[in-house]
């Protein structure tokens, strides 16, 4: 592999870099960086104009539901929809069958995720908490975290229990590694299925407060201060209230970090009129104040990174009764378009920044090697045209399931390319 | 008749629709109520159009009652009864919507438990759908045969003052009467209790009251909701006995009223819970007169919807 990438915009959130520059890209290795440089012989090139080149991008929320769940999607799928949104890594959570809860499971993920798609997408475990995910006894973590894991997270079920929060807090502050949590305390949720709010009362619908996801957040961080060294991660933020909780966190210095996925700073609960299964997530969709906050708070870095909660499910699955239909929806390769079109755009993001929180943020947090753009190391790159404008097709998505609720949506920013692993993938 | 016409094909819900809409409904239904009152009940214009009703929730009165105005219409007419969503049944709906396809069926009537079922159905069917109740969304022919039978007695609805009583948060009798009534220039009160009042439904303008004896002096009407046993489980209210003594509607608690108040429930009704027997059985209970407009009311959703097409069709 020698490429050379003509003219793309490098922007680098750790070095503050940000210019058009030139590239050469040898078998995986960034050998030189410099203004119009002109092209060797036998180097195939390419020319950026108009486009931007990153640190490769990661999203630490998706489930991969494999393996158990292969016809929803497998690594496999899953690593395709990760390139076409730009990512060359995922973090898939541990609600597989069996349960990402025994080390086993780390390590056949891991190999097999360095199988599918070359490779290029590095695709890192995050273990169970507990035993099952039954929020009851603890998983084996210092297992899981030396098999590979790279935080610890019941997703897709809360660790409900406050004693347990708290030993697996204490357990996995041995090993550094960022306890994920689900935030949503069931006994406020009972068959709820969309925000409890104005449109749930008109649409009859069994409704899940604010509250549900808040007292989570706001016991733990009580537990977060009283256990030294934890480190505390609040998966998909959603509500007013959880942003202020977060804020006043880290405030006082505490260890937490959160997240929040596309479709909550884009969606509000009206969507879920019309009674369309794939505006059904958890957290849902909350009200439009939910979302004003939630865009000030990315802009005022309160929220630290953007992540996407894909979640598949297939169309039989989607297709039925709102009350039935199971939570999630596929978010990698709309997630781009979506931070473009609502957070860039809108003035509440540099590009920088946005860079910073779908690279540079979340690997801190997982404690994963910073990526830099510079002479002699690994290229591990996302390279993205953030005005290129496309309509949203779910029958052109490369995850094996279609559950979006931005079908016809017309976003700006897409991705055009990744390089990682030594490996290149450039769509079109 | 007026040159009014109803703009959805499919009757899903009272929100949204106009208070023209309504009226052609209701003065459609007048018509309809008179053929009841003939020695031979039955009407040609649904002859030749097959109607199947589907009730994935237990009914035996809002069945009934759609299966006769449907005879009473001409039409033919099957119905189909289960117990349980569809999945548990382990036929999708989507599947039964399009085996009904397939049975090239003119209408559809279905009550379900699930909320958005009927919007569902008029997706994926090219019938019309009528719906006869979608969890705890809506049901609007039930809300239409309120309010005709409270214009029937009150001779208006504008400025009529109606409280509805009881699980708020669970009904679709209530949230489909809100719509109507609020659509109508009724003037409609809460009464339940606070776990029992959804969050935020002052916004659809009607006030919320917790004591019925506050209530009562203003009301021109109570239209009490049937408590369902399953919610004291739930932790919605702690006995059926308390229940009884601050909610349920007694002779005590309307003879504080100047005037008389008319006093409706969509049945069937727990006798001496949520309404006491005697009250029921007065004279200003309209019980029954709701069952006998339900079936005028469902004649004339039935009619205006099945002959929709075919006016389209000439013009």
């Amino acid at each position: 592999m020698k490429l050379h990438l003509k003219s793309g915009r490098v922007i680098d959130p750790t070095t503050g870099r940000d210019e058009v520059l030139d590239l050469f890209i040898v078998d995986g290795r960034i050998e030189k960086i410099g203004a119009s440089l002109s092209t060797p012989s036998s180097f195939e090139s390419m020319n950026l104009k108009g486009q931007v080149v990153a640190p490769g991008f990661i999203d630490m929320h998706v489930h991969l539901r494999e393996p158990g769940f292969e016809h929803k999607e497998t690594i496999e799928t899953g690593c395709q929809s990760a390139l076409a949104g730009g990512f060359t890594a995922v973090c898939c959570m541990p609600n597989t069958n069996p349960a990402i809860d025994d080390e086993s499971v780390v390590r056949y993920i891991r190999a097999r995720g360095g199988e599918v798609c070359r490779g290029i997408v590095n695709v890192y475990p995050i273990a169970a908490a507990t035993k099952s995910r039954a929020g009851e006894e603890l998983a084996p973590l210092a297992e899981l975290v030396r098999a590979g894991a790279v935080a610890i997270s019941d997703d897709g079920s809360p660790i409900a229990n406050a004693g347990i929060m708290r030993q697996v807090l204490e357990y996995s502050s041995m090993y550094g590694v960022p306890v994920i949590q689900h935030a949503e305390e069931p006994s406020l949720v009972r068959g709820g299925c969309m925000n409890e709010g104005f449109t749930s009362m008109r649409l009859g619908m069994p409704g899940i407060p604010s509250i549900a996801e808040e007292v989570v957040v706001a016991r733990d961080l009580e537990i977060v201060k009283y256990v030294k060294k934890a480190r505390y991660h609040v998966a998909h933020i959603s509500t007013v209230g959880t942003v202020g909780l977060i804020a006043g966190a880290k405030k006082i210095g505490l260890p937490v970090t959160c997240e929040v996925t596309p479709h909550h700073f884009t969606l509000t609960e009206e969507a879920v009129e019309g009674f369309d299964t794939n505006t059904k997530m958890n957290p849902p969709l909350r009200t439009r104040d939910d979302v004003a906050a939630i865009k000030e708070a990315l802009r005022d870095g309160i929220i630290d990174v953007i992540a996407t909660d894909h979640a598949p499910h297939t169309i039989d699955e989607k297709e039925v009764e709102y009350t039935q239909a199971p939570f999630g929806i596929v978010g990698l390769e709309t997630a781009l378009g979506l931070c473009i079109t609502e957070l860039v755009d809108q003035k509440y993001l540099s590009l920088l920044q946005l860079i910073e929180k779908l690279s540079v943020k979340p690997r801190g947090i997982l404690s994963l090697p910073t990526i830099k753009i510079q002479e002699g190391v690994q290229a591990n790159l996302t390279i993205f045209d953030p005005a290129k404008e496309w309509v949203v097709d779910p029958t052109k998505l490369l995850s094996k399931s279609k559950n979006t609720p931005f079908a016809g949506r017309r976003l700006k920013g897409k991705a055009t390319g990744v390089i990682n692993n030594g490996a290149a993938y450039f769509l079109d | 008749m007026s040159a009014v016409k109803l703009r959805n094909r499919h009757l899903l819900g009272l929100e949204g629709m106009s208070k023209e809409e309504v009226n052609l409904i209701l003065d459609t239904a007048v018509s309809f109520k008179e053929v009841l009152e003939r020695p031979i009940k039955k009407v040609p214009p649904l002859q030749g159009k097959t109607i199947v009703n589907l009730f994935f929730e237990p009914s035996t009165r809002t069945r009934i009652s759609f299966e006769l105005a449907e005879r009473r219409l001409s039409a033919d007419v099957v119905s189909f009864a289960t117990a349980g969503s569809s999945v548990s049944k382990g036929e999708t709906l989507k599947d039964t919507a399009r085996n009904i396809e397939a049975m090239k069926i003119d209408m559809v009537v279905i009550r379900h438990s699930a909320a958005g079922a009927a919007h569902f159905l008029s997706r994926v069917v090219a019938a019309n759908v009528i719906n006869a109740g979608d969890g705890a969304h809506e049901h609007p022919t039930q809300a239409l045969l309120d309010m005709f039978t409270l214009r029937e007695k009150h001779g208006s609805l504008e400025g009529l003052k109606v409280c509805i009583v009881g699980d708020i948060l669970h009904s679709r009798v209530a949230r489909s009467n809100i719509f109507g009534l609020k659509t109508m220039g009724a003037d409609v009160s809460l009464c339940g209790p606070a776990t029992l009042i959804p969050r935020g439904i002052e916004k659809l303008g009607v006030k919320v009251y917790h004591d019925l004896e506050e209530v009562v002096p203003h009301v021109d009407a109570l239209n009490v909701l049937r408590i369902q046993l399953e919610r004291q489980k739930g932790g919605f209210f702690p006995s059926l006995r308390e229940y009884h003594r601050f909610f349920g509607v007694t002779k005590d608690k309307v003879a504080r009223a100047s005037k008389p108040i008319t006093i409706m429930h969509p049945g069937p009704i727990n006798r001496d819970v949520e309404l006491s027997a005697d009250l029921a059985d007065s004279e200003h209970s309209v019980i029954l007169q709701q069952v006998t407009n339900g079936v005028a009311i469902r004649m004339a959703v039935l009619y205006l919807l099945g002959t929709m097409n075919q006016e389209n069709a000439r013009v």
